[in-house]
């Protein structure tokens, strides 16, 4: 496999954010994460993609460390990513986490989910911390829900709740993980829509997902994993219509066609 | 045709019963809980501790358990765990502790079970927001894995319930004890049984139902 090492492609933000340098990682014989290098700056969006089993979604993972590496380093904001512990819980309220499968805390209604960590972790009193939550659910177009538990919410309100969630702890990074792979077709773009508006107000994003249409819309960049490695990264103008690897070639002519 | 029960304290012996019961079932659901705390925990000493806890605890009859409480721990170390020289104290009280430390193996087990049944994305979001260890336990996964155990949790009580028996074996005053002393001391026999009997299912029944209902009351949806 040819490693295509790309100058910085994306022209305006230059302040780096997350740094992965030579991150390694295997699952017992598989070696999910071959000597990842990424940089992703502040203000920026940056879309995964590639096949299953790429080693897409651990790489998301291990921004937080849900998933711990083998080797290398991994930098949020100038800090190295620290050992398990008050430091690592500090740093995981400033790297917001959407998963595929939302994860809302199923005996909390959907305000307490909002609010939980704004009192537990960033210690706000509990009436401010309901008033954030609300205008946050309102701006993901879920305020009517509040009061309600999350099974009784479709799965793009409680994707776009799990958005509020994060963004409730005034995240530096917001990391999507496959956020609307588990959705009914119809409420996808609701989900989708929330996540353009984040990346106009500039919020700095790493969104693995299969949704090309957003790559293409919302993307600064796009990083095109396969077999554990990032084989290409390019602006989504270059990458979609001129992608350079066979890998990448490969892959969009499976999914473009039809 | 209950002539025989005159004389005799049933009441005040089930209210012994009813003491013993409950105060062990408070003290082994705090000391169950921090046991299966210790068993999903990231620290390795710990997790052999809670782990080898249990699997010994839980092997040993509770009549040697109880029988060492009253030999071993007070007789021959002297811990009077307060109770001074009060005999009837002192048995009641190292009688609970028996009672703690052999029913806790076994409501840890069913807690565990309880977490095992919350999903693990559940405590994935929860580290994800900056919760640590503790609160990730405390918030999320206590609360989902106790609604899903509560049955469980009722046999583990009605088990209890009838386990206090057990300390008739160092004297207690409850009921079991009494009622070997009127199988000694009266003709009666079966209907004394009967009597016995009755008052337990008298204590447990209720126990599961009211614990049943609660439990579906309070079921997680997903």
């Amino acid at each position: 496999m040819t490693k295509v090492s790309v100058a910085k492609v994306d022209s305006a933000p230059t302040d780096e954010l997350v740094v992965l340098k030579s991150v390694n990682k295997h699952f017992g014989a598989l070696h999910v994460l071959q000597d990842i290098d990424l940089t992703i700056g502040r203000g920026e969006v940056v879309v995964v993609i590639g096949p299953s089993g790429s080693g897409k979604s651990t790489l998301c993972r291990t921004i937080n460390r849900l998933e711990t590496i083998d080797s290398g380093t991994i930098t949020i904001d100038g800090k190295p990513l620290p050992q398990e512990g008050k430091e690592l819980a500090r740093l995981r309220a400033d790297v917001g986490m959407v998963f595929q499968s939302f994860n809302l805390f199923a005996h909390k209604t959907v305000l307490e989910n909002v609010m939980l960590g704004q009192v537990k972790v960033r210690k706000t009193d509990k009436k401010t911390a309901a008033e954030k939550a609300r205008s946050l659910l309102d701006r993901v177009g879920v305020g009517t829900q509040a009061d309600k538990y999350p099974a009784q919410l479709s799965g793009g309100q409680q994707q776009r709740v799990a958005i509020a969630r994060a963004l409730a702890m005034g995240p530096k990074v917001m990391l999507f993980d496959e956020p609307t792979s588990a959705l009914d077709p119809e409420m996808i773009n609701e989900v989708l829509e929330v996540m353009q508006q984040l990346a106009r107000e500039g919020m700095t994003m790493v969104v693995v997902t299969h949704e090309m249409g957003f790559a293409r819309s919302a993307a600064n960049r796009v990083v095109f994993m396969a077999d554990g490695r990032i084989v290409e990264q390019a602006t989504p103008d270059q990458f979609f219509s001129n992608p350079r690897s066979d890998r990448a070639k490969d892959f969009l002519s499976k999914i473009l066609h039809h | 045709m209950f002539d025989f029960l005159e004389g005799y304290d049933l009441l005040g012996a089930f209210w012994v019963t009813v003491k013993l019961t409950l105060l062990s079932a408070v003290g082994s659901l705090i000391w169950g809980t921090v046991l299966a705390a210790m068993r999903v925990g990231p620290v390795p000493l710990m997790r052999g501790f809670g782990t080898a806890y249990v699997n010994i605890v839980r092997n040993i009859p509770l009549t040697v358990i109880i029988l060492f409480a009253s030999l071993g721990l007070n007789q021959t170390l002297n811990v009077t765990l307060g109770g001074g020289d009060d005999f009837d104290v002192i048995n009641f009280r190292l009688a609970v502790l028996g009672l703690i430390v052999y029913t806790s193996a076994f409501v840890c087990e069913a807690i565990r079970s309880g977490i095992n049944t919350v999903p693990v994305g559940q405590a994935e979001a929860a580290r994800a927001i900056g919760l640590n260890f503790f609160q990730v336990l405390r918030l999320v996964v206590l609360p989902q894995a106790f609604r899903s155990v509560i049955g469980p949790l009722a046999n583990v009580l009605i088990a209890l319930t009838k386990n206090t028996t057990v300390a008739a074996a160092i004297g207690v005053a409850e009921a079991a004890t009494l009622m070997k002393e009127m199988i000694e001391n009266e003709a009666q026999l079966i209907l004394i049984s009967a009597v016995f009997a009755f008052g337990f299912v008298v204590l447990t029944l209720p126990v599961g139902l009211v614990l049943g209902w609660v439990s579906k009351k309070v079921a997680v949806k997903r």
